[in-house]
């Protein structure tokens, strides 16, 4: 009985870790740029390997796999946003660097409107270490 | 001391859950390649407060639960926007915004720690950390509106008392 109640559990996590995959993958093909693509990936990243691998760690059971894939899920949620970063720190440094603070698309009215003096100081800030 | 201590502990514990072969030579050489690494992170001076935050060790998993249950739901409005970006109007799903977001945490640690937790809650992402303030990029506004409200930064904060 409580077999059963295990694997029903672990196959709707699988299922839903696969749905949150296949959810990440489309976010990455039909978002428009590098950043959103960025949180697309993320999807994939944090709540679809940890239902995979909960729901894989649920049918190892009380052993070894279960400790090891708990280790796999400590090290992907330690280094995925360290990857992320860097990622993104990369892209600062080539063609699509950020453009100093205005908002791409209209919705974003909650921003302060940047005067052009503080565009330049931004900019010269961003630009420090590429010179 | 107590920093090398853990260090040991934490090894340790990684040998012998991945390795699962428990025969006298195998302990050998975990005790000698443990001895290698401590070895090598004293020379490299990594031993300290930083890479072992011990004052942390129970307040994170509070802290870790509730980013937990942040991630998910962020994720959940991340997949949503995916899919209206499928089948409905592309643009109008999504609206990317980036924005310098101000910090009031002092210590290198604690930054790293709130800028580590934006990045790994999907729809915002830590692009720089300059001083005291961290460039965020987000999916939409209100991403960046809830950084503003400061609960993350509050609860980080309280992490470091």
């Amino acid at each position: 009985m409580i077999e059963q109640v295990v694997w029903l559990l672990s196959g709707c996590a699988l299922a839903l870790g696969c749905f949150f995959m296949l959810s990440g993958a489309v976010g990455l093909l039909r978002f428009p740029d590098f950043y959103t693509r960025m949180h697309a990936a993320g999807v994939t990243d944090t709540l679809a390997t940890f239902l995979i691998l909960g729901g894989l760690m649920l049918l190892a059971g009380w052993s070894l796999a279960l400790f090891k894939l708990g280790m796999i899920l400590l090290f992907l949620f330690f280094t995925g946003p360290v990857a992320s970063h860097a990622l993104a720190r990369a892209a600062q440094h080539s063609e699509w660097k950020l453009p100093a603070l205005k908002t791409r698309g209209e919705q974003g009215g909650a921003t302060e409107p940047p005067t052009a003096a503080a565009d330049v100081a931004e900019a010269d800030a961003l630009n420090t270490d590429r010179v | 001391m107590r920093y090398t201590l853990s260090l040991i502990g934490i090894l340790a514990f990684i040998w012998l859950a991945n390795s699962g072969l428990y025969t006298p030579l195998l302990l050998t050489f975990g005790l000698l390649s443990i001895a290698l690494v401590l070895l090598l992170a004293r020379r490299m001076q990594l031993v300290d407060r930083e890479s072992q935050p011990l004052h942390l060790a129970t307040a994170l998993p509070g802290y870790y639960w509730w980013l937990f249950r942040k991630i998910v739901q962020s994720n959940l409005q991340v997949v949503s926007c995916v899919w209206r970006s499928l089948f409905g109007n592309r643009d109008a799903a999504i609206s990317p915004i980036h924005m310098r977001v101000r910090t009031n945490l002092r210590t290198d640690l604690a930054k790293v720690l709130y800028a580590n937790s934006i990045t790994l809650t999907p729809g915002t992402v830590a692009v720089e950390l300059d001083g005291d303030e961290i460039l965020v990029h987000a999916l939409a506004a209100d991403g960046i509106e809830e950084l503003r409200r400061g609960e993350m930064e509050r609860r980080v904060g309280a992490l470091e008392e």
